[in-house]
């Protein structure tokens, strides 16, 4: 079936502000009214939003990652009991009641998808994008991941094992990518560096290391 | 469903496209956590919405409507409240006539009181209902035959039953592989499968079969 053309989209972008201007009203006719009622205070919500948008995001996981792959005996707990060795770093709250870290390697690579709604690992990775809460990677990872990760960048032999996992419960899963090649000797805060929030969802590697001295000697 | 095109990922994506999706997070997140609603008739909410509704406005607009919904049924916000307050912002707000009671308890683990029913390595089915309300079997994974690959620990609330104001009643709950071929037929990547988090009343054991054991799935 043929995605929609450039006017399709046009056409449903100029919908979708329309739709937004509408709810950006009424979510603040609804807020100001449970305020009244002494249900919440605006003083709460702010205090929400600043702890996800400040405290909370991809730099969490980075540093798992980072910690798992310079410390052999972390990497062993974190495989474990992926809860409990996130929290020796100090994260933890909701939507990370129960983490699993899986682990990718040269012949099985792990991908993670909510296709019910958009289940993820708070603590770790902050809030999903966009596109992991869009209809199209929800229906398409499970059905074709190898064709999805190829359209996304990440181009794997046929003869590597892909593994899905679909949080379809409570449990939440955090991938730990390959360590890239030519980063011995590395600190974690520079292996951190190199570990994107894509690449613990599944749908890219961790940053090669020449990428990040490129990007290193442009800033 | 099928037919969504490509994964488009934006750069740079902030945590919110607008101030009023942030509102609307917290406020959902407040409401939750002052027992307006559990989790799961949230999730369950969203579900509810009319699919041409959930396609078409974005993530934050399905949380606003969903929200609506649940202050509305339960008699924390009067009908027609909102609109009053969109046409007039001096209408007053409707004085509650009860607060919400929070929850007992937090999260969705709770202590395993039964053994569970199946072993890492043995074969199961996914039961194939289809039930007119909240459940998590996506619809792609019913009546499908997969392995136990982890038994997660404890046991967890069954949306189920706790969308619907029926009770908590823990299960235990299983990560399942299902083989792609096994999902989407015979021309699916012989190399992939999707893992399910399936509680233990998704599962029936396949005659004759029993653990084979050993096998670890999450590896």
């Amino acid at each position: 079936m043929a995605h929609g053309d450039a006017g399709d989209h046009g056409r449903a972008d100029a919908h979708g502000r329309v739709q937004a201007e509408t709810d950006a009203l009424r979510s603040e006719a609804l807020e100001s009214l449970l305020v009244e009622k002494g249900l919440v205070t605006a003083e709460a919500v702010d205090a929400l939003l600043r702890h996800y948008e400040q405290d909370v995001g991809p730099l969490n996981g980075a540093r798992v990652v980072a910690r798992a792959w310079t410390d052999a005996a972390y990497r062993r707990r974190l495989l474990g009991d992926a809860t409990a060795a996130i929290a020796e770093l100090g994260f933890g709250g909701p939507q990370g009641e129960h983490i699993v870290v899986v682990e990718n390697g040269p012949d099985v690579h792990n991908v993670v998808v909510c296709t019910l709604c958009s289940c993820y690992p708070w603590p770790v990775l902050g809030l999903p994008p966009t596109w992991y809460k869009d209809p199209a990677y929800r229906s398409r990872i499970v059905r074709e991941p190898r064709q999805v990760l190829t359209e996304m960048g990440l181009a794997l032999p046929p003869q590597v094992e892909i593994r899905v996992w679909d949080s379809s419960a409570e449990v939440r899963y955090l991938v730990l990518p390959e360590r890239p090649a030519g980063t011995d000797g590395w600190s974690e805060e520079r292996l951190a560096g190199l570990v994107t929030r894509d690449a613990m969802i599944g749908v890219a590697r961790a940053r090669l290391a020449d990428d990040a001295r490129a990007a290193a000697g442009r800033g | 469903m099928d037919g969504f095109g490509p994964v488009e990922r934006e750069l740079d994506e902030p945590v919110f496209h607008a101030r009023w999706e942030g509102r609307i997070f917290g406020l959902a997140n407040l409401a939750l956590a002052l027992g307006v609603a559990n989790i799961d008739a949230f999730r369950h909410a969203i579900e509810r919405l009319p699919p041409r509704t959930y396609l078409s406005v974005a993530y934050y607009g399905r949380w606003l409507r969903a929200l609506e919904l649940l202050l509305g049924e339960g008699s924390f916000l009067a009908s027609g409240e909102v609109e009053a307050r969109l046409r007039d912002p001096r209408a007053p707000a409707v004085a509650l006539a009860s607060r919400p009671v929070p929850p007992a308890e937090l999260g969705a683990k709770r202590p395993r009181r039964l053994a569970p029913r199946f072993a890492v390595g043995q074969p199961v089915r996914t039961a194939n209902r289809h039930p007119r309300g909240h459940t998590r079997l996506p619809r792609y994974a019913r009546g499908r035959r997969g392995t136990i690959a982890r038994v997660q620990p404890e046991a967890w609330v069954l949306p189920d039953t706790h969308a619907h104001g029926r009770g908590e009643h823990p299960e235990a709950v299983y990560a399942v592989r299902f083989s792609a071929r096994e999902l989407w037929g015979a021309d699916a990547d012989s190399a992939a499968c999707v893992h399910l988090d399936c509680f233990e009343s998704y599962l029936e054991p396949i005659e004759g079969s029993r653990a084979t054991g050993g096998v670890d799935g999450a590896r």
